[in-house]
This record gives structure tokens, C-alpha cells and sequence, in this order.
């Protein structure tokens, strides 16, 4: 069996703060990582790994030093790695981005394609779903748990808001995986040694099967207007008071809003 | 492509076993409004299995024109029959805009539609509003919440996006007005049909939606053990609130995880917050500052919750929450 | 000259301090108050590789620099200093030998069980009457057939009980001193072999210390580690060996301790402010600070020196003496700038106080270190 992951080399959000004086993002010494949700799907390719034997490929789409987040991949057990980078490829939104990674994919044979439900950076959730109907294939997102028949069916549970399906489909198919699902192995340290002397192989425009006209800006139909901070709502009135007068306070608020 | 031919602010409305779903009706309230600033028409789109007679319900919250497929094919969600037959009333109609709620559909028939579409979506938009050039501006946090972008789609029609739920209003329902309803037919290519559903459970507990909620005490790690629980639970029985919590909380088990308020768990607008010990990471910030009314207690006078709080009270949460219980009681 | 870190290094980094983080970090009180060993994090550690670090790859270890191996160690006592010194001895005082004094044979036997974590090893050197001394050797062992028979015991042997594999020194010679002494691989099934006493400890409280017993314990002959009557310096250059170990141990805990203070002096407020604003509290944590800094390079120059094959083992007791003693300080004064809750158990600061005495002791004490590097500069 062969697996295809999509990982994304995003900013760790958890670290990035505002400078309060600007409204700016302090993206300064925020570490870089596997998007989370993307760690849980090579879990599950890895998983697949042990119990069957897959071959597992990891593909990243970004700029040359997303090279890191393959390393990792390596590290943690993956048997290939391909880096999809292009300036062709610069500007795209998530469609622009999903007819680059479909044209990778279509150079690829797979039987279970694997990507995250969403990067924290963007929280978007479009690219797998995207993938998945530019190369004609069914499509499972939200996926918390699968079985493999070790023939070609997969049988998934799928989280939605009240509960969970059970779905069934058989391979190639594309799963969006959440991380809650999967918790992510640990690098281990013969990976980590060998990681930088395993081979990286740098995909650009040339090597992938797609129309020029559907990349980058030019294949973007959506564009940034407008990015901001949210703005700072002036804050209300702050009292440093006994507990006895705090709850006073409080009451009469209460009554002002008519909710008592 | 020739954009003056796409005209209408379009719906997908999402039913659950003929339910339609909450946030559908909060997007025909939005769609209203955009409709209004455009001067154009609401359409509810309203697909599924024996559910031709909610089309009224919808026209008593905001919409024109109600186009219903009603097919065997289309009784519980699955990608592909929904994503075909959109994608055919998307060729019939050409929509200027077409709204989903950003739920675990919405999200999922959202970007295979715009892929077979080639048009561009936006995801998980908390505002929409109608620019000067009459193109949809839509809004979004990105970066975790840390940012707002506010994205457009110029050369492509329809514009798509995903909207969170709790965010718009919906329209108290009025049933004078007169909608039309249009029946149509589904050309279905059932080869393409390759995910089967076996069962679609629902658990147990998971019915809790706090973003409903008209009164809202949220517990956060300053009250995070059974002791604080206990009088915040107290404290919702005398003002009939729901609890929620923030990440902490959810994390470390002690309150479920549909009850999470932020970035990774629900956006809320209550009329009434209470932040109790929650210090006001940006995440959970992005989820509750909207909200009518916000209380914050905490110990900590620097804490960020106070930046977004209308009263703000520096001190013990358990005493002042004990003592509030007892005098609302009293 | 290049003091950055290379990407395999900052790879490694992120690696041990999110296991450290996640599954030591968690257990490291528990194991503190109930003196328990963590077998759990041992076998959590094995199938990583954590076990072999700096033992290569055909011998089943990860291949690894003593660089990695000396982050290893430095980012687990960070958490928990008994988890430290639970992989330092392993690694630098049993599989570490056997590597370098090992025949292939011995290397083929006992290396892939002890890098992958499957056998646990330890050391034996110390007795009741031979301390810093060692020469004053009282075990022995006598040639018998095809074997040889030890008798005698050791004391304060680090991970014993949950060892498999013992590195024993012995007096083959007795009229020779440290010239009769000989090294053993003693496996714990071996006849005669027994784990006697587990000592109370001040700190470290969940390494696993007790007395070794060998009561006519056959060893046979193919398990006698380097040569005959070359014991003594094999025991003395693995010691050499171990300080790095013991030494990136006790940087981790100043690390640990420093974390927790800065972390703690930001939080805490007093007349208003946070204590990290007072002068007081800056000059004396960018001190501490600069000590640590000033250990960690110590500790690297003497994994680096070992790894490049050059002669370390000056190196390693300056890296050693400078670690231990600055762990003291740390924990020391850290204990003071949390004030009364330092001294509780709330926080982890008198824990790591408590460990950090250690370090100033085995593997040779501080005035041993002195020795050795005064022995360098004045030779």
C-alpha cells in the first residue's frame, strides 16, 4: 500500500502575540512546526506503516526552508519526501494551492491520500477537499479514527458537531484528519541522525502534471483586501473592591441589563 | 467571465434528518441584508430527502425564492450527491453569492463545490458586507485569531464563503410575506456516488449548544477544580445560564469539549458573559468579545480579559460568585 | 570556530524537550515523594533510541554524538534529575565500556539489548572501605576453570535492582593495587550475584541505589572486560566518560531551576511589583545565568573533545566540577527567590535543590575533579 501525506510547515500561532502599541503580529523567534493536524495524519500514515507495511511519502508545498518540516517527517519514520516549490507557486489562495499539489499528486501512485483538516495559520479546511475533486476522488474530511481491511477498503469514523458517522470507502480516497485523532510518535533518534543525509526531492512547476493558469496569484480567484488586528475594544470599568461590594456592583449591573 | 450575469445572494440551507439547522436561518437573516444593500433577491437553496414543506419556514425568515431538490439520494449528507446537486443549481441560477454555514457540511461540501466550480471560497467568515464596487467583503480571523483578514473575490462568481455559526441574526419569523418555490430535478451520475454511509451516531451529552445561550458563566483555570465548579454550577442554576470554559479547562477534563468558548471551540454572543478566572488569551478572546454584556473576575488586574470586559472586578472569583449566588437567592 | 548548533542538533532539541515536557516532566514529583523507579519512562525511552545514543548504529544504537547524547541528559534532569542520571549511567558507565573495552563478541551480546532500553546496565566500583579511593578494592576474584568466582560487595550502585548488566571491578591480583585490578561483565542472573540494601537518599530519590552482593559469583571467563589486571584505568577513563554525563545532569537542573525562577519572579508580586523588577533579583539571576551559559560550554567542549577522539578527560572533570557546583548555587538561591513556597513542595525548587547535591559527589566529588585538573597543570 502506498500512503501520500500533505504537511504544511505553519508558524506555532500559540506563540505569536500582538505588540500592543502597533496592533502587529510579533512573528520574531515564533517557531515553525508541522501544522498539528497534518502531525495526526502522519501518525496515521506511520500507524499504516507498522500494522501493513505502507510506503509512506510525505509532500510539502512552501518556500525553500519548509525543507525542515520533511527532516522531521524523515525523523519520525516517512520513506520519501518531496518539497513542492516554486516562485510559479507564490501568492496562491487555497484553490491556486490545491491545483499545485494535485498536479504533484498526479505524478504519484497512491492508495490513501492524507492530509490535515485545517493549518492553524489559515484554519481554512479547503485544500484537502480541493485536492480531492480536482483528481476526481472520493473525499472523507474530519476523520477521528480508520480501518483498513488490508485489501482496499477503509472504513472511517467521522466527527461531526453531535456525534460521529461511520463511513466507508474503498482506495485512492482522501482523508482530512483531525489532531485530535492521532497522537502524533515521537522522532526517534537513529531518525533524527539519519535525517538530514536522506534525499529531499525538490518538485518545481516542471516536474508536475498541472495548467500553468491555475497557480500562484494569477490562479487565485480570492485576494487579501484587507488585513487588520482586531480592534481593541476600550475596556469597561475595573474595580479593585471587597467581595461584598464587588457583588453589589455586580447587582446593580445585572439589574441595569434587565437579566435580574 | 461575465460577473453582471450572476445575480442573487444564494443559501445553501443545511437540514439534519429534515431539521433545518440554526445557523442556516442566522445566514438568510445576513442574506437579507446583503440582498438589500445589492438590491437583489434572497434565494434559500433547500436540498434532501421529503423536506419540500420547509421551504415556507424559510421564506418567513428572509428568503425570495426557495429552489428545493427533493430526492432519495440526497436524505443524509454525503459530499458527493450534495456537491452535484448544488453544483446544478449553481449552473442553473448563477448566484452572485452563495453562503454556507461553516459546520462540519458546510466545510465539507464548501471547498468541493468551489473546486468544481473554480471559483474562489472563504472560510469560516464571522462578517460579510456589501463594498462600494457591490463585491462581497469577507471577513475572517486567521493566525489563530491574532488577525483579522478581510478577503475578496473579484473576477469569479459566485462568491463563496463558509460563515460561522453564533455569529449572524437571524430574523424573527414573519409569515405574511410570499415566497416563490421552485422544484427541480437532479441529474444525478450515481458512479461518481463512492462513499457509503453505515450509521450516523449521536452521542450522548453533545446536544449542549452554548452558543445559544442567552446567559453564559465561563470558568477558567483560576477556578478550575471541583470547588470552583461547583459554585459556578450553582450560580447558573439561580440565573438559568449555561457553563462553558476555556481551553484549560476543556483540556484538563474537567468540562467537555463542546462547552469550549475560542478559537478552537465555539464563538459565542450571549447577552450575558461571565469570564470567571479566565485570564483572556487572544484565542478566547476571539470567541466571547463579542458578547452584549461581559463580566470579568479575576485576581489579576493586568489579566487581558479586563481589556474586553464592560465591568471588571479585581479579586477572589469564589467568594464573590458564593456570596452573589447567596444574595440572588436571599 | 563554530559554537551554533547544528540542524540534526536543534532537531534533536525539539525532539527531547517535547518527550521531557510531556512524559517526564508529568511523573517527576510523584517519583521524587514515593522514591520510585520509573520503569515507565524507561520503557517509554527505549524505542526512541534514548538508551544508545552515542552507540553506533550496527551495534543497534542510534548512532549518535556524546553531544546529542550530553543534550539528552541535560534536558531530562531538567525535568527530573532522576530520569538524568538513570540514562547517564546506563549509557556512560556500562554499554559506553563494553564498547570501548568490549570484544566483538561481548559487543555483538550485550550492545543492541542495552541501546535499545531491552537491558538496563549499570556499574560497580565502589566499596564500603573504597571510595574516592578505589585502589582499596576488596572484592575479588579468583580464576577457576573456565570461570572466574568474585566475592565481596559494592555499594551505592546506581540503577541496580533494574539493571541486567553489570560492569564489576574486582582484585584478580591483590599484591598489585590498582595494577591487580579487572573488569567483569556480570549479567544479574549469574550464580552467587544478588542486589542487597536500597539506600535513603537526600536527592535523586527515584534512581534505584542499592548495595551489590557477590557471594562465590561465577563470571566466566569470556566475560572479562579489556584485560586482565587493566581494570583500573578502563574504571577510571569510564568515569571520565560519566562526568560528562554527570555534568550535562547537573546543568540540566540549573536549567530547570533557572526556568522555574524566571517564570516565577515575573509572577510573583511584592510591594506592587513583580520581583523580576528589582535590581536585586536582575543582578543576581543575570549571575546565575551567566554560570549556566558558561557550564553548558564546558560540558560541550568536553562531548566535542570525546566525539573528535582527543584526549577530554580534563575537559570533562572542569565541566563536571563547574555543572555541579553551579547547579548548587542555582538551586540554592532559586530556593531563595521563591521565598517560603520554595521551601514547600508546591514548587519543584527544593526537589531540585535536594538533587542537585549529588552531582558535587558520585563520579568522582569536586575535590577529585580538582585533583585531576590540577594534575594537568602542574604535571
Amino acid at each position: 500500500m502506498n500512503i501520500v501525506v500533505c504537511i504544511k510547515q505553519v508558524p506555532d500561532t500559540t506563540e505569536i502575540k500582538i505588540n500592543p502599541v502597533t496592533g502587529t503580529l510579533i512573528r520574531d523567534g515564533v517557531p515553525s512546526i508541522i501544522n498539528p493536524d497534518d502531525k495526526a495524519g502522519l501518525e496515521l500514515a506511520l500507524s499504516l506503516k507498522d500494522s501493513f507495511n505502507a510506503h509512506v511519502t510525505v509532500i510539502t508545498m512552501g518556500p525553500p526552508q519548509a525543507e525542515d518540516v520533511l527532516r522531521e517527517a524523515y525523523a519520525m519514520g516517512v520513506d520519501r519526501a518531496i518539497l513542492l516549490t516554486d516562485a510559479k507557486f507564490a501568492g496562491a489562495d487555497t484553490l491556486a494551492t490545491s491545483h499545485a499539489l494535485a498536479g504533484a499528486l498526479r505524478k504519484l501512485d497512491f492508495d490513501l491520500l492524507v492530509t490535515g483538516r485545517q493549518a492553524i495559520d489559515g484554519d481554512t479546511a479547503q485544500v484537502g477537499p480541493q485536492i480531492a475533486e480536482h483528481l476526481d476522488l472520493p473525499q472523507v474530511s474530519y476523520l477521528e479514527h480508520l480501518d483498513f481491511d488490508g485489501k482496499k477498503t477503509f472504513t472511517i469514523k467521522r466527527r461531526i458537531e453531535d456525534g460521529y458517522e461511520m463511513l466507508q470507502v474503498d482506495g485512492p480516497c482522501v482523508v482530512t484528519v483531525l489532531s485530535g485523532a492521532y497522537r502524533p510518535r515521537y522522532m526517534s533518534v537513529s531518525g533524527i541522525v539519519e535525517a538530514y543525509s536522506k534525499n529531499v526531492e525538490i518538485w518545481g512547476f516542471a516536474q508536475i502534471d498541472v495548467d500553468e493558469k491555475d497557480l500562484g496569484l494569477n490562479g487565485s480567484p480570492t485576494r487579501v483586501h484587507k488585513a487588520f488586528s482586531r480592534g481593541v475594544k476600550s475596556a469597561g470599568q475595573l474595580y479593585e473592591v471587597d467581595s461584598t461590594e464587588a457583588v453589589g456592583i455586580i447587582m446593580s449591573k445585572l439589574k441595569e441589563k434587565f437579566i435580574i | 467571465m461575465e460577473k453582471s450575469a450572476y445575480k442573487g445572494v444564494f443559501v445553501f440551507v443545511e437540514q439534519r434528518k429534515g431539521i433545518i439547522q440554526n445557523v442556516s436561518l442566522e445566514l438568510m437573516g445576513k442574506a437579507r441584508d446583503l440582498a438589500d444593500a445589492l438590491n437583489d433577491k434572497v434565494y434559500a437553496i433547500l436540498v434532501g430527502n421529503k423536506i419540500t414543506d420547509k421551504a415556507q419556514m424559510l421564506i418567513a425568515h428572509g428568503a425570495d425564492v426557495v429552489v428545493c431538490a427533493d430526492a432519495p439520494e440526497l436524505d443524509d449528507y454525503l459530499t458527493e450527491p450534495y456537491t452535484q446537486a448544488i453544483y446544478h443549481i449553481v449552473n442553473e441560477y448563477k448566484p452572485s453569492i452563495l453562503m454556507l454555514g461553516a459546520t462540519t457540511i458546510g466545510r465539507d461540501l464548501g471547498p468541493r463545490l468551489s473546486a468544481r466550480l473554480g471559483t474562489g471560497l472563504t472560510a469560516d467568515c464571522t462578517k460579510l458586507e456589501i463594498s462600494e464596487e457591490k463585491e462581497l467583503l469577507m471577513t475572517r480571523p486567521a493566525f489563530g485569531g491574532n488577525l483579522m483578514a478581510t478577503i475578496v473575490c473579484k473576477e469569479h462568481r459566485p462568491q463563496m464563503s463558509t460563515v460561522r455559526a453564533g455569529v449572524m441574526r437571524k430574523l424573527p419569523a414573519d409569515n405574511s410575506p410570499k415566497g416563490e418555490v421552485i422544484k427541480i430535478e437532479i441529474p444525478f451520475k450515481k458512479d461518481k456516488f463512492r462513499v457509503k454511509l453505515l450509521k450516523s451516531v449521536k452521542e450522548k451529552g453533545a446536544m449542549v449548544d452554548i452558543s445559544e445561550a442567552k446567559i453564559l458563566i465561563s470558568c477558567g483555570r483560576g477556578m478550575a477544580n471541583d470547588e470552583g465548579l461547583k459554585i459556578i454550577d450553582d450560580l447558573a442554576k439561580t440565573l438559568k445560564a449555561q457553563v462553558s470554559a476555556s481551553r484549560a479547562v476543556v483540556d484538563a477534563g474537567l468540562v467537555p469539549h463542546d462547552r469550549q468558548v475560542g478559537q478552537t471551540g465555539k464563538t459565542v454572543r450571549p447577552d450575558l458573559y461571565f469570564a470567571v478566572g479566565i485570564s483572556g488569551a487572544i484565542q478566547h478572546l476571539a470567541g466571547m468579545e463579542e458578547s452584549d454584556f461581559i463580566v470579568a473576575i479575576n485576581r489579576d488586574k493586568t489579566a487581558p480579559i479586563f481589556q474586553v470586559a464592560d465591568l471588571g472586578i479585581v479579586g477572589d472569583a469564589k467568594q464573590i460568585l458564593k456570596q452573589l449566588n447567596e444574595r440572588l437567592n436571599g | 570556530m563554530d559554537f551554533s548548533l547544528t540542524k540534526t542538533e536543534n532537531l534533536f532539541l525539539q525532539m527531547i524537550k517535547d518527550f521531557a515536557e510531556n512524559e517526564v516532566k508529568p511523573l517527576a514529583a510523584e517519583v521524587d515523594e514515593q522514591e520510585r523507579f520509573p520503569v515507565e519512562t524507561v520503557k517509554k525511552m527505549a524505542p526512541l533510541g534514548i538508551m544508545g545514543i552515542p552507540i553506533p548504529v550496527k551495534y543497534g544504537g542510534a548512532g549518535g554524538t556524546n553531544i546529542l547524547y550530553s543534550m539528552a541528559v541535560e534536558e531530562l534532569s531538567a525535568v527530573c534529575a532522576t530520569t538524568g542520571v538513570i540514562v547517564s549511567a546506563h549509557t556512560s558507565l556500562c554499554a559506553v565500556p563494553i564498547l570501548e573495552y568490549g570484544t566483538e563478541e561481548q559487543k555483538q551480546k550485550y550492545l543492541p539489548k542495552l541501546a535499545s532500553g531491552e537491558w538496563l546496565g549499570a556499574f560497580g566500583l565502589t566499596e564500603p572501605n573504597a571510595g574516592t579511593d578505589a585502589s582499596a578494592q576488596q572484592t575479588v576474584a579468583i580464576e577457576s576453570g573456565d570461570n572466574y568466582i568474585l566475592t565481596g560487595s559494592k555499594i551505592f550502585i546506581t540503577n541496580s535492582g533494574y539493571a541486567d548488566v553489570y560492569i564489576v571491578l574486582a582484585m584478580t591480583d591483590k599484591s598489585q593495587g590498582t595494577r591487580g585490578i579487572t573488569a567483569f561483565i556480570v549479567e544479574k542472573n549469574f550464580p552467587g550475584f544478588s542486589v542487597g540494601k536500597k539506600e535513603k537518599k537526600l536527592g535523586i530519590r527515584g534512581s534505584a541505589t542499592c548495595e551489590l552482593i557477590m557471594e562465590n559469583c561465577v563470571v566466566p571467563k569470556e566475560n572479562m572486560l579489556g584485560k586482565l589486571s587493566k581494570g583500573f584505568s578502563l574504571a577510571m577513563k569510564t568515569l571520565d566518560g560519566g562526568r560528562i554525563g554527570i555534568a550535562a545532569q547537573a546543568l540540566g537542573i540549573a536549567q530547570g531551576a533557572m526556568d522555574e525562577t524566571v517564570k516565577y519572579v515575573k509572577e510573583r508580586k511584592q510591594f506592587n511589583k513583580p520581583i523580576s523588577a528589582f535590581q536585586n533579583t536582575q543582578f543576581q539571576m543575570a549571575d546565575l545565568e551567566t554560570r549556566i551559559v558558561a557550564a553548558r560550554l564546558l560540558v560541550r567542549q568536553a562531548a566535542f573533545k570525546k566525539d573528535k577522539g582527543q584526549a577530554y578527560s580534563v575537559d570533562a572533570a572542569m565541566a563536571k566540577l563547574y555543572a555541579s557546583e553551579t547547579a548548587m548555587e542555582v538551586t540554592n538561591k532559586a530556593i531563595q527567590f521563591h521565598g517560603g513556597y520554595g521551601y514547600t513542595r508546591e514548587y519543584p525548587i527544593e526537589r531540585m535543590f535536594r538533587d542537585a547535591k549529588i552531582t558535587e559527589i558520585y563520579e568522582g566529588t569536586s575535590e577529585v575533579q580538582r585533583m585531576v585538573i590540577a594534575g594537568a597543570l602542574l604535571r
